[in-house]
């Protein structure tokens, strides 16, 4: 099919330094004032003073209806992407095609004005977005309504809460119906049930059959909207492919933690004398090493070490740390006893139903708590897993499609039942 | 949610219009983008109109108070203690004709001038013709000016000053004004993006750029072997024929020809400069 969007080779340099730097001072202004015409011809010729390739020989098609994300880390040049499809800034060299209106929604409230009231700012924003009046006069009611903010709407926006002012500048943008969507991470604003309502309108949007490049760190979001993702890397694309498979090679790079870990050399190991981790991995049920996993399906996680002393008393310990907070963490029940020396292993089953959506970093340590404790080996951030839900129904939320807050998502009972007239 | 099943794209592509995006090349004027985007230009003007008068007492008002103050402050010093002459005609008259256009551009200069710097959060995050901004600054002051160009009515009622086929004159007059400024202040307005001096020097230029003006006086006071230097700043021939053009005194029409070529020349170059800058606005804003 013919693609919507195609990149090609396209670069974007970035001067740094003393050209790109703002003069602050009057002084400074002055000198710089003087040597204004000289410099501007100067930067022309020569650029190679100190520069910065935010893109470099990205080339990318998405065919009409596609719903690509972005990930990358900070400063890998997903924002730089957008703002060359938008229009926003010039790439170096390269070329990019689009057919139809583009709508960017690099952040919410662009070009809203305090002074101005609720109504008036609807209609600014979303011409300002590139809506026509008759547009947003035909949909005005639905903004309101979404952005919750009715009683308000003739207040200037200045009197508005953060809260009403995300919501109100969130609600304009969403109702925008251009043919190709541009997103930056904009959905993280407002409360959580506004950010669910948020989500939900973006997948309104790519059911539309609208094509959508959307650029977010919130991973779930990415696995829910998005077939396919883009892996950016100090402004090239490194991974062009399904979703899941991406955002784990994403985690196993970001975090230099894949599905397994080894160590082959057993004096470079991790731990003690007496103790060394020689291997830790995230498995299936069968055996397979795996990076992703569903919800519906139960993960093991492997500790291979080896023992050079007699009479070791110890136990394992598995942390699985998502969102920034620890989400679990299991030890074995008891300290047991290695005899003789050599190679041993543990594993931990994690049951089916019980992580959620998401990415998961796995710290393990092996310790003794009798007496003094001990650790023999602590170490953060190992291996990590991406969980994502299929969407088959046969999972902690049913057939409810929306975000599910909290770091596990056990499978829990519900019974209710008619207790007879109110 | 079924992936599989998401509808296919609407139309088929060939109907939708094709965007490229390259490297940019300033000789070329986009034209057609401008005329698209011609709704939002009329809001960037209809947001400047209705922010500067938000929470004001007196709101419109200001715009014909502005002039008018000015009139009276001059007419007390100017013409009453200096005895500025005024070649017969009032004044009052003569100095608030003079003010009408030069207070449009001042205006118009003090405020587009900052006009990307202050829209800089626009200018990062969506895209439209860039030289909407300073052309929307120079067209809120317009509607200002076309009111305080009603109050003329009454003073020349007061005056009693005919109104005679001089007054022809006054919609190109009011055109040469209006592109004289839009050239300054899209060039200004894009300088100003690389180097904010620019806002630190206009309030002065501005002001010096008072006394050079037949504002307070008439371009007569002149002395005739300097009026061809004099005439050299475009405001001049543009400010004196339209105290003519009102007035029903002499068009000085080597004045006019100066200002127009002068006007046409600065226009083409502001805008050249201006796609030029253009393209690195959003980076170094």
């Amino acid at each position: 099919m013919q693609p919507i969007i195609s990149v090609e080779n396209v670069a974007k340099r970035y001067t740094l330094g003393k050209t790109s730097a703002r003069t602050d001072t009057l002084r400074e202004s002055l000198v710089d004032f003087a040597r204004a015409p000289l410099a501007m011809i100067r930067n022309r010729r020569s650029s190679s003073t100190e520069t910065l390739w935010a893109l470099k020989d990205v080339t990318l098609k998405v065919a009409p209806g596609e719903v690509v994300g972005l990930i990358g880390r900070n400063g890998a040049g997903k924002s730089t992407l957008l703002k060359i499809l938008s229009r926003i800034t010039e790439p170096t060299t390269g070329r990019v095609e689009l057919y139809g209106r583009v709508g960017s929604l690099l952040e919410v409230g662009t070009g809203f004005h305090p002074e101005l009231t609720g109504r008036e700012n609807i209609f600014l924003n979303g011409v300002i977005l590139g809506m026509s009046h008759r547009d947003i006069r035909k949909k005005f009611d639905e903004i309101i309504a979404f952005a919750e903010i009715e009683r308000f709407i003739d207040t200037p926006v200045k009197r508005y809460s953060s809260g009403m002012y995300v919501r109100l500048a969130f609600a304009v943008a969403a109702h925008l119906e251009p043919e190709i969507l541009v997103v930056d991470e904009v959905l993280a604003v407002g409360d959580l049930a506004f950010q669910n309502k948020c989500l939900g309108k973006m997948e309104d949007a790519s059911l539309g059959g609208r094509t959508v490049l959307f650029v977010s760190h919130n991973m779930p979001a990415i696995t829910r909207l998005c077939s396919r993702a883009l892996l950016l890397e100090s402004g090239r694309v490194v991974m062009d492919g399904a979703t899941n498979d991406v955002i784990s090679t994403y985690l196993e790079r970001s975090f230099s933690a894949g599905h397994s870990r080894e160590w082959v050399d057993q004096s470079q190991a991790p731990g003690t004398e007496e103790l060394k981790l020689m291997a830790v991995s995230v498995m299936r049920q069968d055996g397979s090493v795996v990076s992703t996993a569903t919800v519906a399906e139960p993960v093991l996680v492997k500790l291979v070490y080896v023992t050079t002393q007699p009479s070791l008393k110890f136990r394992c310990a598995v942390v699985f740390n998502t969102q920034g907070t620890c989400a679990f963490a299991t030890v074995e029940p008891t300290e047991t006893l290695h005899d003789k020396p050599g190679r041993y292993t543990s594993i931990v089953k994690v049951p089916c139903d019980l992580l959620a959506e998401g990415e998961y970093m796995i710290n393990v340590s092996i310790f003794t708590s009798r007496g003094i404790k001990q650790h023999y080996v602590q170490l953060q951030n190992v291996v990590a897993l991406h969980v994502y839900d299929p969407m088959t129904g046969d999972s902690a939320r049913g057939d409810y499609a929306e975000r599910l807050a909290g770091v596990v998502s056990p499978r829990l009972e519900w019974t209710s039942e008619y207790e007879g007239p109110a | 949610m079924d992936r599989e099943t998401r509808p296919p794209a609407l139309k088929p592509l060939a109907d939708k219009p094709l965007t490229v995006i390259e490297p940019g090349k300033p000789w070329k004027m986009n034209f057609p983008d401008l005329w698209r985007y011609r709704e939002l230009f009329y809001f960037l003007i209809w947001r400047d109109i209705k922010v500067r008068y938000k929470q004001t007492a007196l709101g419109i008002v200001w715009v014909v108070l502005q002039p008018a103050l000015t009139t009276l402050v001059f007419t007390v010093f100017f013409g009453v203690l200096a005895r500025v002459p005024s070649s017969g005609k009032p004044y009052p008259l003569l100095v608030y004709t003079g003010l009408l256009p030069w207070t449009f551009f001042s205006n118009a200069v003090g405020g587009g001038a900052n006009s990307l710097v202050t829209n800089a959060s626009l200018i990062t995050k969506v895209y439209f013709p860039r030289m909407l901004i300073p052309v929307a600054a120079v067209g809120a002051r317009l509607v200002d000016f076309a009111i305080a160009l009603l109050f003329l009515i009454p003073l020349m009622i007061y005056f009693n000053v005919k109104p005679t086929l001089n007054l022809l004159m006054l919609p190109f007059l009011i055109l040469l004004l209006t592109w004289f400024s839009v050239g300054i202040i899209v060039w200004l307005s894009a300088l100003n993006v690389r180097f904010r001096d620019v806002g630190i020097v206009i309030p002065m230029l501005v002001q010096l750029w008072l006394f050079v003006t037949p504002v307070a006086y008439s371009s007569d006071l002149i002395p005739r072997k300097f009026q061809w230097l004099y005439f050299l700043n475009p405001l001049a021939g543009i400010v004196e024929n339209f105290r003519a053009a009102i007035l029903g005194s002499d068009f000085h029409w080597t004045a006019l020809a100066y200002s127009t070529v002068i006007t046409l020349f600065i226009f083409v170059q502001a805008a050249y400069f201006f796609r030029r800058m253009e393209r690195t606005f959003s980076d170094i804003i």
